[in-house]
């Protein structure tokens, strides 16, 4: 028979499939509007873009760990809580693909629609680029590490959703988890750790924040260790989701 | 020897489903597993399929151990879940193109695949509208055509014409009967009538054990008939 590389070829058969599924129902319309209508609320209404009278997209930024943590889920919470739902599961895990090419497949899929979510917000770019002269690579970058950030997000959809057949469930059990990821890099909840167990405790724990991690992205510094972060962490998840995938197989 | 199982066993929890299920099926056999609902006929075809991992036994397609090597066996099966799950908002022909695809088959040979797959399963011009607005008995049609996408000599088929109406039920037992003439089949059903119809051999299973294995013709000529055998050899589950 004529084949491709297996693992490869499942993973981007699972990848279109997907995306194609995200595309064919309105439910990834429903959230990038969804998104683009949140992001400019918090832009202009509460970041206060046009009131701080410079021209950069820092006020844009700032609020995508918060918009991610909810929006993502909501993409994410379909990936496998669906397949669990319909059965359809088990077509999948008795077809010869790695089960690594199934989560990656769907998770990059998910990827996706966030990212084009992302490419859609090009306008506000443009308009600080005509209101005066940004730093346009530190925009740039900012966009790189809420891209890389996106995924950290759908990452944890995508683990909380392999654990549950209800997709309500797994976008719940997705906002809370990362909403504590996010919240750790808080300065409120710094100083109670701080407080509590001491000031280096206090810093340890906010290394693990995604907030924390973000930071430097959104100045427009590239930091290896951020860059890092971000992998492992999507890594960390994807490889849960593929062992909650796998564990099936027990019964 | 298409495929061997040797001493399945698989549990839940406190529940034992399958316990010792043993048996081979060659090429040209049609194997009809018989039993009550929950006596263990789908977590046996489930752990042939590389679905579920038994707790103890073995289970080899093509001298192949599914747990150890279980990507090389199902290269050489295919499966027909049960209820046959699809995703509605494809046609048959996408869906198709994706199994083959997942399977690892090139552009060219998986569109050659789905062509030759939807053919054999009789799909006609059902075949680019959405699997969703289909009937019953087309959607599993199209779990046939997926499960037989790569050509496979061993299928594994779960209730094949559940909820099915009679002349759907008809073109199903003609399909199954023409491709158990050169692989090996193995039916999982309720209806007695079809394993008559369709099956060169009956395993009944009942909690979780094979109560017999035999010609559907040899079972008749015991007890009379099918149904009067399948009532003998099951009753355990009736007195629970």
């Amino acid at each position: 028979m004529n084949k491709k590389r297996p693992g490869l070829a499942s993973m981007l058969a699972i990848y279109r499939r997907e995306l194609l599924s995200y595309l064919t129902t309105p439910t990834a319309y429903v959230f990038v509007a969804v998104f683009l209508f949140a992001i400019a609320l918090f832009t202009f209404q509460v970041g206060g873009f046009f009131e701080q009278r410079r021209a950069d997209l820092a006020p844009f930024f700032a609020f995508h760990p918060w918009i991610f943590m909810v929006f993502l889920p909501a993409v994410a919470m379909r990936l496998w809580a669906e397949e669990t739902r319909s059965g359809a599961v088990e077509l999948l895990l008795t077809l010869p693909a790695p089960t690594w090419s199934l989560v990656l497949g769907k998770f990059l899929a998910a990827w996706t629609v966030a990212l084009v979510s992302l490419l859609l917000t090009f306008p506000l770019w443009i308009t600080v680029n005509v209101l005066g002269s940004p730093d346009n690579a530190a925009i740039f970058t900012a966009y790189l590490g809420s891209a890389l950030m996106a995924g950290a997000y759908l990452a944890i959809g995508s683990a909380m959703s392999a654990i549950t057949p209800a997709q309500i469930v797994a976008f719940v059990l997705a906002v809370l988890v990362a909403f504590l990821l996010t919240a750790l890099g808080l300065p409120l909840v710094l100083d109670f750790f701080s407080g509590i167990i001491g000031g280096g405790v206090g810093e340890a724990i906010a290394r693990f924040s995604i907030l924390h991690h973000f930071d430097a992205a959104q100045r427009g510094v590239v930091e290896f260790r951020s860059v890092f972060y971000f992998v492992s962490l999507i890594a960390m998840c994807l490889g849960f989701t593929a062992l909650a995938v796998d564990a099936r197989r027990g019964g | 020897m298409l495929l061997q199982v040797d001493g399945l066993r698989k549990t839940f929890g406190p529940r034992l489903a399958v316990d010792g299920v043993g048996f081979s099926v060659d090429v040209g056999e049609i194997v009809g597993l018989l039993g009550p609902n929950g006596a263990g006929k789908t977590t046996t075809m489930r752990m042939i399929a590389g679905y579920l991992e038994p707790d103890e036994g073995v289970v080899k397609v093509f001298n192949i151990d599914v747990a150890r090597e279980r990507r090389r066996a199902q290269e050489r099966l295919g499966y027909l879940p049960e209820g046959a799950p699809l995703y509605g908002e494809m046609t048959p022909w996408t869906f198709l193109r994706f199994v083959a695809e997942t399977r690892g088959m090139a552009r060219e040979a998986a569109r050659h695949a789905v062509r030759r797959a939807a053919q054999d399963a009789r799909l006609g011009d059902s075949i680019d509208r959405p699997i969703e607005t289909l009937s019953k008995g087309y959607k599993r049609r199209v779990g046939l055509a997926a499960a037989l996408l790569h050509d496979p000599m061993l299928l594994i088929l779960d209730e094949p014409t559940d909820g099915l109406d009679p002349n759907q039920r008809h073109a199903v037992r003609d399909l199954i009967r023409r491709l158990g003439e050169e692989r090996g089949l193995i039916i999982s059903t309720h209806s007695l009538e079809e394993v008559e119809a369709v099956c060169t051999r009956a395993i009944v299973i009942d909690q979780g054990r094979i109560v017999a294995d035999k010609a559907p013709a040899a079972l008749r000529d015991e007890h009379g008939t099918l149904e009067r055998a399948f009532q003998a050899l099951t009753r355990g589950e009736e007195r629970q």
